[in-house]
């Protein structure tokens, strides 16, 4: 391990493995200095997490993931056994306030001078007071089911109503429940309440075998699956000092543009079903048949679920899976221009795109927006381009923008990704590299501690892992850019009116399972 | 618009025939009369509740409405509320923030009604199981009459256990 120094005199050390990433125990002051340093150099808050140590002795910890200029800088600050607490860092990372409200739900830290410290991930299913995630609480606790009372903000004057949806929506979504403050049509404001799919994966993970895990992180979001099953490999992988072969990484950035191309497509075709353009939805989803069956037939599943595990792939492609990929790849593309030609001409569709639910450039980045929707407003974030892993060091790979930050500005985006992704995907069949796809992984070292991070199709999920005495899981932390994501829909649909809510969400098609966990 | 219709036309149909049902699949006799599942056969309105998945049932439940599946040639479509419905189509483990939900949706669907869960976790609650968070599979909250496995099932598998619960059984 290195030692180095940072601008801020944090003794960091570095993490092994495919991120470049390092860690450092940090004061309480020391973390808030560490923040403010990242945020004024322009890099941004990933995840924010608690551990639970007393059952070693300790205390808690909590966790701050933040990325810079060097890559991934994890800072752990130990809390006391008794009252648990340390500065809010909301004021820095506007997106750390959901964040520090989970951690409070589940492990009982306390963030002083939150903004916000209503409870987030906790309905009714357990009691406040009790925190489901401390050691001293089983798995199957139960508790006896509690009315769930929330204090949404509620908008007064002439006129103002409320409309309140869901958990259970109109179409096939996921559930969560959006309140709506409105005069007329228009919306003057949008509160989002969300952890109704909380299933407690991280309390699941506990005690589990690395490799069993590796099923359980490709579930925090089926639509996520490659990318959740990367960064989890990766975490293992740098916890237990393995090298992975060249050609698992080159099936895995395959593996990962697929799944960015299928959920594009997808989203291409509800966009348009959303502006009453149902030939959108049969074109775009034919073609995202095309390539689950592609994928089927090559690497298994669909949706390429358990493909990637620690130490590789589950299995190297079929001898004449290159030519079928190539071949599906230039279908796709030809059809992809034809059906964009029909989308940037069809008056009606660009009529609700264009100015929808618009997150300004400004806005985007002062609350922090990631991903592919902040690529739509002007940020220019791709892990691919700004700390590449392998192989995508040598893909030279080419970031789409846009500066308008409307549902126009994500379907552009979308569209560039898609053709980004299938050229990529061609690059990578022209350079077949040879060799294993997977090795044993070795046993895992007690009390490790590993990290991983890949570009998902929504932006970059992160995945901490922890191992116990035994070499088993001890913590397993997933983070999806949702969490970053969720608060600024809030302010894209303020002025547009209801019946866009539906078109500007899609555009955004945020994970409502991984934020719940 | 030459172009939208140009495509229409290039395309052409790419449907391919419904699956037969699958009397394997399900969990109780059948708990309606024939009469009853004659008139489901003709058109049927489903309510999708999601109690819970990780999304993945969903992406292929969308994927039956599409060209390919085609469930809607069968008179089979989603309605908004289930106060509209025939069936409850069911995905997850059920967490115990949705059980109330999916209770009272259950209760809002008029009688007589179906409900099949899909995947499987809403078969037997899948990786994530029973827990503090979780109440597992969806018969643990609501009565089952025909559920599908799979992670996730293919459309086809969804279209046939949607299909088994308003077949009329042989008796």
């Amino acid at each position: 391990m290195t030692i180095s120094v940072t601008a801020s005199d944090i003794a960091t050390a570095s993490i092994p493995g495919a991120v470049k990433a390092r860690r450092a125990r940090v004061s309480a002051a020391g973390l808030r200095a560490a923040c403010d340093r990242v945020r004024a150099e322009g890099g941004r808050l990933i995840a924010l997490w608690g551990c639970d140590d007393t059952d070693l002795g300790a205390g808690y910890v909590l966790n701050v993931a933040l990325l810079d200029r060097d890559g991934l800088l994890c800072l752990g600050l130990p809390l006391p056994a008794e009252h648990p607490h340390y500065p809010s860092i909301a004021d820095l990372f506007p997106a750390a306030i959901r964040m520090q409200r989970s951690a409070y739900d589940l492990l009982g830290l306390h963030a002083q001078g939150s903004p916000d410290s209503r409870k987030w991930l906790r309905h009714g299913a357990w009691p406040g007071g009790v925190f489901p995630l401390r050691k001293n609480v089983p798995i199957d606790a139960a508790f006896e089911p509690a009315p769930d009372h929330y204090p949404f903000v509620r908008v007064e004057g002439e006129g103002v109503h409320e409309i309140p949806v869901g958990p259970v929506h109109a179409g096939t979504i996921e559930p969560g429940h959006f309140r709506f403050s409105i005069v007329g049509e228009a919306v003057l404001r949008l509160e989002q309440r969300l952890g109704y799919k909380h299933k407690g994966i991280e309390k699941r993970a506990e005690g589990m075998s690395l490799e069993h895990c590796a099923r359980l992180a490709g579930r925090v979001s089926g639509d996520s699956t490659v990318a959740y099953a990367w960064a989890y490999a990766q975490a293992v992988e740098s916890l237990a000092g393995v090298r992975v072969p060249a050609r698992a990484l080159w099936l895995r950035a395959i593996a990962l543009e697929l799944e960015r191309v299928h959920n594009h497509l997808g989203d291409l075709g509800y966009l348009g079903n959303d502006v009453a353009l149902a030939f959108g939805f049969f074109q775009f989803w034919r073609l995202k048949e095309l390539v689950l069956r592609l994928n089927a037939s090559i690497f298994g599943h669909r949706y390429l679920m358990d493909y990637i595990v620690p130490g590789g792939v589950a299995r190297d492609l079929p001898l004449e899976a290159p030519g079928k990929l190539a071949e599906l790849a230039a279908a796709l593309e030809a059809e992809l221009r034809t059906l964009r030609g029909v989308y940037d001409e069809h008056a009606g569709a660009q009529d609700r795109f264009i100015g929808a639910g618009r997150v300004a450039p400004e806005l985007a980045q002062r609350l922090g927006l990631t991903g592919m929707a902040g690529r739509a407003s002007g940020l220019a974030c791709d892990l691919r381009v700004d700390h590449p892993i392998a192989p995508y060091d040598q893909l030279d790979v080419r970031m789409a923008t846009h500066d308008r930050g409307d549902v126009a500005a994500r379907v552009a985006v979308r569209f560039d990704e898609v053709f980004e992704s299938l050229r990529l995907v061609g690059a990578m069949l022209g350079q077949a590299v040879a060799g294993a796809v997977n090795v044993p992984l070795p046993v895992a070292p007690a009390h490790g501690f590993g990290v991983g991070m890949v570009e998902g199709w929504r932006g970059e999920v992160l995945v901490a892992l922890e191992t116990g005495a035994g070499g088993n899981v001890r913590r397993l932390h997933p983070h999806d850019p949702s969490w970053q994501n969720w608060p600024l829909l809030e302010r894209a649909v303020i002025d547009n009116i209801v019946p866009d809510f539906p078109l500007i969400n899609k555009s955004f098609n945020l994970s409502y399972s991984a934020q719940d966990l | 618009m030459y172009t939208l219709l140009k495509q229409i036309a290039t395309v052409g149909i790419v449907s391919e025939p419904p699956p037969e049902a699958d009397e394997a699949l399900r969990v109780t006799r059948s708990r309606l009369d024939d009469a009853i599942l004659k008139q489901f056969g003709r058109s049927l309105a489903i309510r999708h509740v999601d109690a819970g998945s990780c999304n993945g049932c969903e992406l292929e439940i969308h994927m039956a409405q599409a060209a390919h599946y085609n469930l809607e040639g069968l008179g089979i479509r989603f309605v908004a509320s289930p106060r509209h419905a025939d069936m409850l189509l069911v995905t997850g483990p059920v967490s115990r923030h949705m059980a109330v939900a999916l209770r009272r949706t259950y209760d809002a669907t008029p009688d007589p009604k179906l409900v099949v869960a899909i995947g499987d976790c809403g078969c037997c609650g899948g990786i994530f199981g029973e827990s503090y968070a979780s109440c597992g599979r969806v018969s643990n909250v609501i009565p089952v009459d025909v559920a599908v496995p799979g992670c996730p099932p293919a459309p086809v598998a969804i279209m046939q256990g949607i299909l088994t619960a308003i077949a009329r059984p042989r008796r």
